[in-house]
């Protein structure tokens, strides 16, 4: 239920009182309500729930966390990892 | 899908996964408290990947799962009226009220619709002007604002024929409730992410400081998660008892301030029922009397439903981490997600769902 997918802004329009946006999602679009972002602009990434943007992704947070990681998983490939579990697909 | 994919990477899992088994020396019980998060550790096998002194927890924070009985039963009652078009977000319609369920309401030719969000209820309010569109509002933080957006919305619009049967649940109290049980072994927490993308995290600040419980705000992806057990195992190990935000690409210290005004402006704190815990001070929002209009609870008097779970069903002690689903006798027998006893079995965020469908019986 809490599941919220982010997803790529293409662009925008006001309907009515709201501002909304027309959202890609892995090729998928959806309309989007950007009430709680309004700040949003085509090309950000916005993180979706039931139909709004809840937030805005952070691009450069995201990749710095993942340049984080992948420094750490070049670690693991170097066999400083003790090995581990297949669970992953 | 980016943002996604790259979380999803098996060699830094292990690496996570690592760097968890270098630092632990003792053992450590910690909770995740939301159903999408307890869906990840399943479906991942993330269990698996840690060191046997590290024990997951599944907590409350499945929204379907806690929905009270009576507000089942009161949304069965509403959506069986012939002048009704009674929508719902997909995963309510299988919940077992006490003697039935909506899908079978549907069934017997209710007019029973599924939407993924509360605005396509109001465009069927809009495109029905003569029928009452009531919409099933349920949900934790995350999802409250867009709930509150739609009754704001028909307001703005004077829509009359659209109303919200609402049960919204908060998580701190429900922190707070798990913490205070004399029975607890809970020592650290992985706060659900999207609850804070909304609300920020003072609030687990407080707790952390008040409770000396250390509590790291989690993504919900394999690498988000293990990463939130990492930094929990390190101020465990340290002696640490802070909130830190493993999720910083979405999710700030103050959240989202327009999503919270607009909740301000609908709902109010109330004490609320969950099902299978019972009645905790303060844990949910009710519509507030300006909008008094568009809360189907009031529109449609469906009378005093007091209703009281199956015996059998011990969702109650494995939503606190009191209990995991194989402990109870009628897990995988008398209850499946195809024919559930209590709803932590219906939803496929609720704990004993997750433990069924990826076969993890011992979790």
């Amino acid at each position: 239920m809490c599941l919220a997918v982010p997803g790529k802004v293409l662009e925008t329009v006001e309907v009515g009182v709201s501002r909304v946006a027309k959202v890609e999602f892995g090729g998928v679009t959806r309309q989007i309500y950007l009430d709680f972002v309004p700040e949003v602009q085509p090309g950000d990434f916005v993180l979706v729930h039931v139909g709004f943007a809840i937030s805005r992704v952070e691009e450069a947070e995201a990749r710095r966390t993942y340049e984080l990681l992948e420094q750490m998983g070049a670690l693991a490939d170097e066999g400083l990892e003790s090995g581990g579990g297949d669970g992953l697909p | 899908m980016r943002y996604m994919d790259e979380y999803r990477d098996p060699s830094i899992a292990r690496s996570l996964a690592a760097r968890i088994r270098a630092r632990v020396t003792r053992p450590w019980v910690l909770m995740e408290i939301c159903g999408g998060q307890t869906h990840t550790i399943m479906r991942y096998g993330l269990e698996e990947l840690l060191p046997r002194e590290v024990e997951l927890v599944h907590g409350p924070g499945c929204p379907v799962c806690v929905t009270p009985l009576e507000v089942i039963d009161r949304a069965i009652a509403i959506a069986s009226r012939p002048d009704v078009i009674f929508v719902s977000y997909g995963d309510m319609l299988r919940v077992p009220g006490s003697r039935s369920d909506l899908l079978r309401v549907k069934a017997a030719g209710g007019d029973v619709r599924i939407a993924y969000s509360p605005m396509d209820a109001l465009k069927i309010a809009r495109d029905n002007p003569t029928r009452a569109v009531v919409f099933f509002g349920i949900g934790f933080e995350t999802t409250a604002p867009a709930n509150a957006t739609a009754i704001w919305a028909a307001k703005h619009e004077c829509l009359t024929n659209f109303s919200m049967l609402a049960s919204h649940v908060l998580v701190p109290p429900a922190i707070r409730l798990i913490l205070a049980s004399p029975a607890n072994r809970v020592q650290g927490f992985i706060a659900p992410g999207h609850v804070c993308a909304v609300m920020g995290y003072s609030e687990y600040q407080e707790l952390s400081g008040e409770c000396h419980v250390p509590i790291v705000v989690g993504g919900f992806e394999p690498v988000d998660l293990l990463e939130a057990v990492a930094m929990l195992v390190d101020q465990l190990e340290s002696g640490r008892a802070d909130t830190e935000n493993q999720y910083v690409r979405s999710v700030t210290a103050l959240g989202n301030r327009g999503a919270q005004q607009r909740m301000a402006e609908v709902f109010e704190i109330s004490d609320h029922r969950w099902r299978g815990i019972g009645d905790i001070p303060a844990s949910g929002y009710r519509i507030r009397d300006a909008y008094a209009a568009f809360d189907a609870a009031r529109v449609f008097d469906t009378g005093q439903i007091r209703v009281e779970e199956p015996a059998e069903c011990i969702s109650a002690l494995v939503l606190q981490g009191l209990k995991k689903p194989a402990d109870c006798p009628a897990f995988g027998t008398r209850c499946t997600p195809e024919k559930p006893l209590g709803a932590s079995m219906v939803s496929s965020e609720g704990v004993c769902a997750a433990c069924h469908a990826y076969r993890r019986h011992t979790a």
